[in-house]
C-alpha cells in the first residue's frame, strides 16, 4: 500500500505567497522561476473558476496541500528508492518496462521526481532527459525560453495553480535530426491523501528529430479530495515527429484539471493517443496549435466513465496556416452511470487555406443510467478547406447482447467483448502493458471472464 | 437418440401469442426443413428455442436430450450446443472472427483448450475445407459484410463451434448459385459429424442441396403438416393456400 510515511516536506494545506517562497526554496531555484510564481499565484487569486465544464464547488482549495516532498529524488538506480514506494512502482510494472523496451524513465511520487534515468546512448546522441526542477536548474536559458509560453500562467484558473505551485515532471529535449529509437516514460502517482499533484512535462523536439514519449499517472484512493492539475508543453519543430501517449488513472477522490498543448512548426506531426478513464472529475483538452505549413496533428481519444465519475474531455485544433491537416478520433464509454462529455474545437484561421480536417467523435452508453454528450464545434474562416465531421451517440443494442450470447458469452462477456471492440482504435495504439491492463480493467468492471 | 423436444408450445410477444402449440421431436443428425409463408413465425420459433428474452413462453416445454432448458439463459443454451444461424447476423465493431470464435469455443467447448496457434490452425483449416477466404478471419465480425459473406460467416461459425443441434434462418436467402453451394456444403459437412438441424427456408431451392428427413409446413405459429420431401415438392407446385387445405 502507499502511504506517506516517506514525505519529508509538507506544506501547509492552502496558498499564499509564504507557501510559495517554501516551495520555491526548497527547489533552490532562479529568482526568474520564483517570480512566475509570484505572478502566478496572482492571477490565480484574481480568476474565477471556469463557467463550463464539470461541477468542482465541492472541491475546497484551501485545504489541499500543494507539496508533498518524498525522502529521495532523482535516484538513478530502483535500489535506492525507499522499498514501499519503489513496490508501487514494481506493480505498475515500470522498472521491467525500463529494461525491455524504454530509452529513459521518470518516476514521480507526490511532488518529486523519486527515480530518474536515461540511456547512455541517448545522452551520447546529445538527448537531454531531465526531471523538470532539475532542468531549470541546469539549462536555465533553454528552460526560460519555453516554459508556461504555450501555457500561459494566466491562460484559465487551473493554469495559474499550476505556474504558481508546480513541482517535478519532465524536461526533454531531442537535437536536429535525432530520432529516438524507443520510447521515454514518464510516471506519476500521487501517494498521499488530501495533496495536489503539479508536474510540468516540457518537451522541445528539434527540426526532424523524432520522438516517442509516454505518460501514467494513478494514485491511491482517499476519502478526502485530491487534485491534479499538471501542465505538458510541446514543441515540434520543423519536420519533427511526436507521439505523445497517455494514460490518466488518476484515483476515485482525484480532480484532474488538466492542460495539454503542442505547438507544431511546418511539416511537423503532433500525434495524441490519450486515454482518461480515473479521477472523480476530469476538464482536459490537449490542444494541437499548427502554426507551420503542412503541420499535422492526429488524436486517438478515449474517455471511460464508470460509477461517480464525471469526465469533460475533447480535442482543440487550430489551424493557423496553409496546408495543416487534423484527424481526430475520439470515443467514449459511459457506464454504471457515469457522465462522459465530448468537447470539441477546430478553429480553421483565413490564412490556414487547402487545411484539412477530419472528427469522427462518438459515445457509448452501456446502459440506461450512464449518461454521454457530445458538444464539437467548427469554426471555418476560409472557403478553401476541407472539413469532415462525423457523430456517433448511441446504447449497446440487445440485439448484439442476444448474438454474442448464442454464441456461449455471458451477458456480461458481451457487453464487455462490445465495449473492448469500440476502444479497439485505441488499445491497439498503446504500449502492450497498457493494453493488457486496459482489457483486464474492462473485465474488471463488467464482471467478465474474457482474458 | 432425442436431441431436441418440443411439446406443446405456447409462446408470446407482448399481448400476443405468436408460438401456437407447436410439436417437434429431432433425433441425433436428422435434418428438419421447416417451410412456411412470410410472417409465419419460422424465425420466431427459432429465437424461442434458443431463449431470446423478447419473448415469453406461456406454456409447453422445450427439452434439450430429455431435459427442459425453459430456465437456462441463451449463454447456457449455447453452451449445451444449441446454434442459431441469424438471417442478419449482428456486425461487431473493433472484434476480429478470429478473437471472437477462440472466445466463443473457449465457452462452449471449455473442455477443449487449445493455444493460440492450434486454435488458429484449426480455423484456417475449417474456412479452406469451406471454401471460405482466410480474409475473413480478420475481419471484424460482420462488419461490412455483403448479404452472402453474412451467411457463409454463420456457416463458419457453425463448423468451428461444432454444436449438437443448429436452428438456421434462411441461411439461403439471397444467395447466389455459388454461395449458396458453399453455405449447402458447410450445412451438410457439419451434418456428415453428426450433428441435427432445423432448417427454416422460405423456398425449395436450398432442399436441392441440404436433403431433409423431414419438411414441415409452418402457417400462423403451428406446423400444419409434416412429410418428406414430396410435400416441399407440392408447395413449389401450388403455393401455400392450397397446402393449408
Amino acid at each position: 500500500m502507499m502511504n506517506n510515511f516517506n514525505a519529508i516536506l509538507k506544506t501547509e494545506p492552502g496558498l499564499n505567497r509564504s507557501i510559495i517562497e517554501e516551495i520555491s526554496a526548497a527547489k533552490d531555484e532562479p529568482y526568474w522561476m520564483r517570480e512566475l510564481r509570484m505572478k502566478s499565484l496572482e492571477f490565480f487569486l484574481n480568476r474565477p473558476n471556469p463557467n463550463f465544464g464539470v461541477d468542482i464547488s465541492s472541491l475546497d482549495l484551501n485545504s489541499i496541500v500543494n507539496y508533498v516532498r518524498p525522502s529521495v529524488q532523482n535516484e538513478r538506480s530502483w535500489e535506492d528508492v525507499p522499498e514501499d514506494i519503489r513496490n508501487n512502482f514494481e506493480k505498475l510494472g515500470i522498472p521491467e518496462a525500463e529494461r525491455k523496451a524504454l530509452a529513459g524513465v521518470g518516476a514521480q511520487y507526490d511532488s518529486e521526481v523519486v527515480y530518474h534515468n536515461m540511456k547512455e546512448s541517448l545522452s551520447k546522441l546529445g538527448v537531454i532527459f531531465l526531471e523538470m526542477g532539475t532542468a531549470v536548474r541546469e539549462y536555465p536559458d533553454l528552460v526560460k525560453k519555453y516554459f508556461m509560453r504555450l501555457i500561459p500562467p494566466n491562460d484559465h484558473k487551473f493554469a495559474a495553480l499550476h505556474g504558481a505551485v508546480w513541482s517535478g515532471g519532465t524536461f526533454i529535449y531531442v537535437p536536429p535530426n535525432v530520432k529516438v529509437p524507443m520510447p521515454i516514460q514518464s510516471y506519476y502517482l500521487m501517494g498521499s491523501p488530501g495533496m495536489g499533484q503539479f508536474e510540468h512535462t516540457l518537451i522541445v523536439v528539434d527540426k526532424g528529430a523524432k520522438l516517442e514519449f509516454i505518460e501514467g499517472c494513478s494514485g491511491q484512493n482517499y476519502s478526502v479530495s485530491n487534485m491534479h492539475a499538471g501542465a505538458v508543453e510541446i514543441y515540434v519543430g520543423e519536420g519533427a515527429t511526436v507521439r505523445f501517449s497517455t494514460i490518466e488513472n488518476w484515483a476515485k477522490n482525484t480532480y484532474n484539471l488538466n492542460t495539454k498543448r503542442a505547438s507544431v512548426d511546418k511539416d511537423g506531426t503532433i500525434i495524441w493517443i490519450s486515454g482518461t478513464m480515473g479521477s472523480a472529475k476530469t476538464m482536459l483538452y490537449p490542444s494541437s496549435i499548427l502554426k507551420g505549413k503542412g503541420a499535422r496533428t492526429e488524436y486517438t481519444t478515449i474517455t471511460y466513465a464508470g460509477p461517480g465519475q464525471h469526465l469533460d474531455t475533447g480535442t482543440k485544433v487550430f489551424h493557423l496556416a496553409p496546408y495543416t491537416s487534423s484527424k481526430v478520433d475520439s470515443r467514449s464509454i459511459s457506464f454504471g452511470g457515469g457522465y462522459a462529455f465530448y468537447r470539441g474545437l477546430v478553429r480553421v484561421s483565413e490564412s490556414a487555406i487547402h487545411s484539412k480536417s477530419s472528427v469522427d467523435c462518438s459515445a457509448l452508453m452501456v446502459d440506461d443510467i450512464s449518461k454521454s454528450d457530445t458538444l464539437p464545434i467548427i469554426e471555418v474562416m476560409n472557403n478553401e478547406s476541407e472539413i469532415g465531421h462525423e457523430a456517433y451517440v448511441g446504447k449497446i443494442n440487445e440485439e448484439q447482447i442476444y448474438y454474442l450470447m448464442s454464441r456461449g458469452l455471458s451477458e456480461d462477456d458481451a457487453r464487455a467483448l462490445i465495449v473492448r471492440g469500440f476502444l479497439e482504435p485505441f488499445i491497439k495504439q498503446l504500449p502492450f502493458e497498457y493494453a493488457v491492463e486496459f482489457n483486464r480493467l474492462i473485465d474488471m468492471h463488467f464482471n467478465s471472464k474474457i482474458g | 437418440m432425442e436431441i431436441l423436444k418440443i411439446a406443446d408450445l405456447h409462446a408470446f410477444i407482448e399481448e400476443k401469442e405468436v408460438i401456437k402449440g407447436v410439436n417437434l421431436t429431432v433425433n441425433t443428425n436428422e435434418i428438419h426443413a421447416i417451410m412456411g409463408p412470410n410472417g409465419a413465425g419460422k424465425t420466431t420459433f427459432i429465437n424461442v428455442i434458443m431463449g431470446n428474452p423478447k419473448y415469453k413462453i406461456s406454456s409447453g416445454d422445450i427439452l434439450f436430450k430429455g431435459k427442459s432448458i425453459l430456465n437456462l439463459s441463451v449463454s447456457e443454451r449455447a453452451r449445451l450446443g444449441i446454434f442459431q444461424s441469424f438471417q442478419y447476423p449482428e456486425e461487431i465493431s473493433g472484434v476480429t472472427f478470429m478473437n471472437f470464435l477462440k472466445l466463443a469455443y473457449e465457452k462452449v467447448h471449455p473442455e477443449k483448450q487449445m493455444n493460440v496457434l492450434e486454435f488458429g490452425d484449426m480455423l484456417l483449416k475449417t474456412a479452406d475445407s469451406l471454401k471460405i477466404d482466410r480474409d475473413f478471419l480478420k475481419r471484424y465480425v460482420n462488419l461490412g459484410f455483403s448479404g452472402g459473406e453474412r451467411k457463409k460467416s454463420e456457416i463458419l461459425q457453425l463448423n468451428v463451434l461444432n454444436p449438437q443441434i443448429a436452428l438456421l434462418d434462411e441461411t439461403d436467402s439471397g444467395l447466389d448459385i455459388d454461395a449458396l453451394k458453399v453455405v449447402s456444403d458447410g450445412i451438410n459437412h457439419a451434418a456428415e459429424m453428426g450433428m441435427s438441424v432445423v432448417l427454416v427456408t422460405h423456398y425449395k431451392r436450398i432442399l436441392d442441396y441440404v436433403k431433409p428427413n423431414f419438411v414441415h409446413i409452418f402457417i400462423d405459429g403451428q406446423i400444419i403438416k409434416t412429410g418428406g420431401i414430396e410435400i416441399a415438392e407440392e408447395l413449389e407446385k401450388s403455393g401455400y393456400e392450397e397446402v393449408r387445405l
